[in-house]
């Protein structure tokens, strides 16, 4: 057999073990989709009506609101799930069956791509129900089926490079507690982004971080993808950030699962 | 090498240490292929590192060792094929069922679907966990889990196994089912590299014991061997009257004494004979004796014999 087939073999079986844990234990999925769906009714029905007059389009209000902050929630799911995927890590590696997989004759890295993919899986099945709510809610894109293929790619590239992130951060996590909380940032990056409000309002210091993080990006191309916004040098932008920091996270993840 | 096939294992000047801590200080084995070695130590002696190293978990600092003549640093690939590890911790993945699990290790062994269900019922009938098959892992008991654990070990039929501790924490019942499976891989020729705290299951399971402490193989031989090595258990005379245990001291000259618990401790072999002889003595010089109680040789003695040095673990248990 040769390497590739190996490896593809391996990830393949370590990914239905992962998938087959995931229908086992579905509370941790339902609890990292309902923070950002908590988030999305509280902005849109509690702050949406202001905000949405804040905005400067030409009809405002809540309409405009839920259709603006719906990328926002979207990238704080794709972080949600990722700090999912940091908690599962962790406690496999405290788990007698990483040294088991180990001392066999398997494709090594199959443990942390089976992972991998089953946590983008997870992500993008959890992006379907938020959609679907935001849908319910008052979220009116205006995508073509282009679009939404596009759109659909943009969070499967940053959902895979935040997975590798917290793959990276559950290895490197002393405890479960720990795996847990690492990641927590990356809920509160759409905040400090254009995921709720636009960047321009805010105090210089925080607009310079809000402007050149890696969500902003992000936001901005699955706002033009979905809403036909202007999307401009955000989608380079966004591919070069989930390029560096999956491949970053990567090599991170295999140097400390081999050390 | 005289003997046509390799041995089994061999290691030579095997080391490792963390830091300052040197918890291998070159180790030497040879185990003869279809053999039971037993390696015995008290915790942190380096039974788990040993194993460890010997099953490519961890790298060795320093020396050499081999599995069916493959070498483990450079072959370390060859070596994964032929070897099956069950851990002291449950190498078993506890959100899935007893089936899943096995499944799981047919596919990373590439058993096609006849061959993945051929196996995997052969080994739950085996291990008697048929029934039980399609329950979570969670729900199992302690030697269910162990049997499981080492039926998952097996799916890749190895030729070389290594069990760390298999019946530590496991009840008298489970522990001889354990010993009875072990018995029987050795029969069908697969080599049994196993450690344990215990010398009586040393004695029951292995042809070939190494003694391990602090790092250093401090004795290996067969079983009998190494008994020998023993001086022999004891009689402990327990008295009530401090004048009777001062007495009783002087009658057996030197005995070892618990000044606190009023005791003295009388070499003696646990056989009828040396125990009438021991009571006529008693009887003879009008010794009143409360109790008394026979202790055969056991591993705190070994170590005692062996190192000088009490085995801290087992003193500290009551």
């Amino acid at each position: 057999m040769t390497t590739l087939s190996l490896a593809v073999r391996d990830s393949n079986t370590m990914l239905r073990r992962n998938l087959l844990r995931m229908r086992r234990y579905p509370s941790l999925t339902f609890m990292l989709i309902g923070m950002p769906v908590i988030f999305l009714l509280l902005f849109v029905y509690v702050f949406g009506g202001t905000l949405g007059n804040g905005l400067g389009g030409t009809s405002g209000g809540r309409g405009a609101y839920a259709n603006y902050v719906v990328p926002g929630i979207l990238l704080m799911a794709v972080a949600g799930t990722a700090q999912g995927t940091a908690l599962s890590i962790a406690m496999d590696m405290t788990e007698g069956i990483i040294a088991r997989f180990r001392t066999m004759g398997i494709f090594r890295p199959s443990v942390l791509t089976g992972h991998v993919l089953g946590a983008v899986i997870q992500t993008m099945l959890g992006l379907v129900v938020v959609v679907a709510i935001a849908l319910l809610v008052g979220f009116r894109p205006n995508a073509n089926l282009i679009e939404w293929v596009a759109a659909t790619g943009v969070l499967a590239m940053i959902a895979f490079a935040l997975t590798w992130l917290s793959v990276a951060l559950g290895l490197v996590a002393k405890s479960v507690e720990t795996a847990s909380n690492l990641p927590m940032p990356l809920t509160l990056l759409p905040f400090l982004g254009s995921g709720f409000v636009p960047t321009d309002s805010m105090p210089a210091a925080v607009r310079w971080f809000a402007e050149y993080q890696p969500f902003t990006p992000v936001m901005e191309t699955l706002r033009g993808l979905l809403l036909g916004t202007g999307i401009g040098a955000n989608a380079a932008l966004a591919a070069a950030w989930c390029a560096a920091i999956t491949a970053i996270c990567f090599f991170w993840a295999k140097a400390l699962y081999n050390r | 090498m005289t003997s046509p096939t390799p041995p089994a294992i061999t290691t030579t000047g095997l080391r490792k240490s963390y830091g300052d801590k040197v918890v291998l200080d070159g180790i030497d084995l040879a185990i003869a292929e279809g053999a039971i070695f037993a390696l015995l130590g008290p915790n942190g002696a380096g039974k788990t590192t040993t194993v460890q190293i010997l099953s490519t978990l961890i790298n060795a600092d320093g020396g050499h060792a081999s599995i069916l003549g493959r070498d483990l640093a450079r072959e370390t690939g060859a070596v994964r094929d032929l070897i099956g590890v069950t851990g002291q911790f449950s190498a078993v993945d506890n959100l899935l069922t007893g089936q899943e699990n096995l499944n799981l290790m047919a596919d990373l062994h590439h058993l096609n679907k006849a061959a993945r269900r051929r196996r995997t019922s052969e080994l739950l009938e085996q291990f008697d966990l048929t029934r039980e098959a399609n329950k979570p892992v969670s729900t199992y008991s302690g030697g269910m889990r162990r049997r499981l654990d080492l039926a998952m070990t097996l799916v890749g039929a190895p030729r070389v196994i290594f069990l760390d501790e298999p019946t530590t924490g496991l009840d008298p019942r489970s522990r001889r089912g354990m010993w009875h499976i072990i018995r029987d891989l050795a029969a069908g020729g697969v080599t049994i590299f196993l450690t344990t705290q215990y010398l009586e299951e040393a004695d029951q399971l292995a042809d070939h014991v190494a003694v391990l402490d602090h790092g250093h193989i401090v004795a290996q031989g067969t079983p009998d061997e190494l008994k020998r090595l023993i001086p022999g258990g004891h009689v402990r005379l327990q008295f009530t009257d401090p004048d009777e245990f001062q007495f009783a001291s002087q009658v057996f000259g030197t005995p070892v004494r618990d000044e606190e618990a009023l005791a003295i401790q009388v070499p003696n072999d646990g056989s009828v004979r040396s125990l009438r002889a021991l009571l006529d003595q008693l009887d003879r010089a009008s010794v009143e004796v409360a109790s008394l109680s026979v202790h055969l040789p056991d591993l705190d003695d070994v170590f005692l014999a062996l190192t000088g040095q009490p085995n801290p673990e087992r003193i500290a248990a009551p």
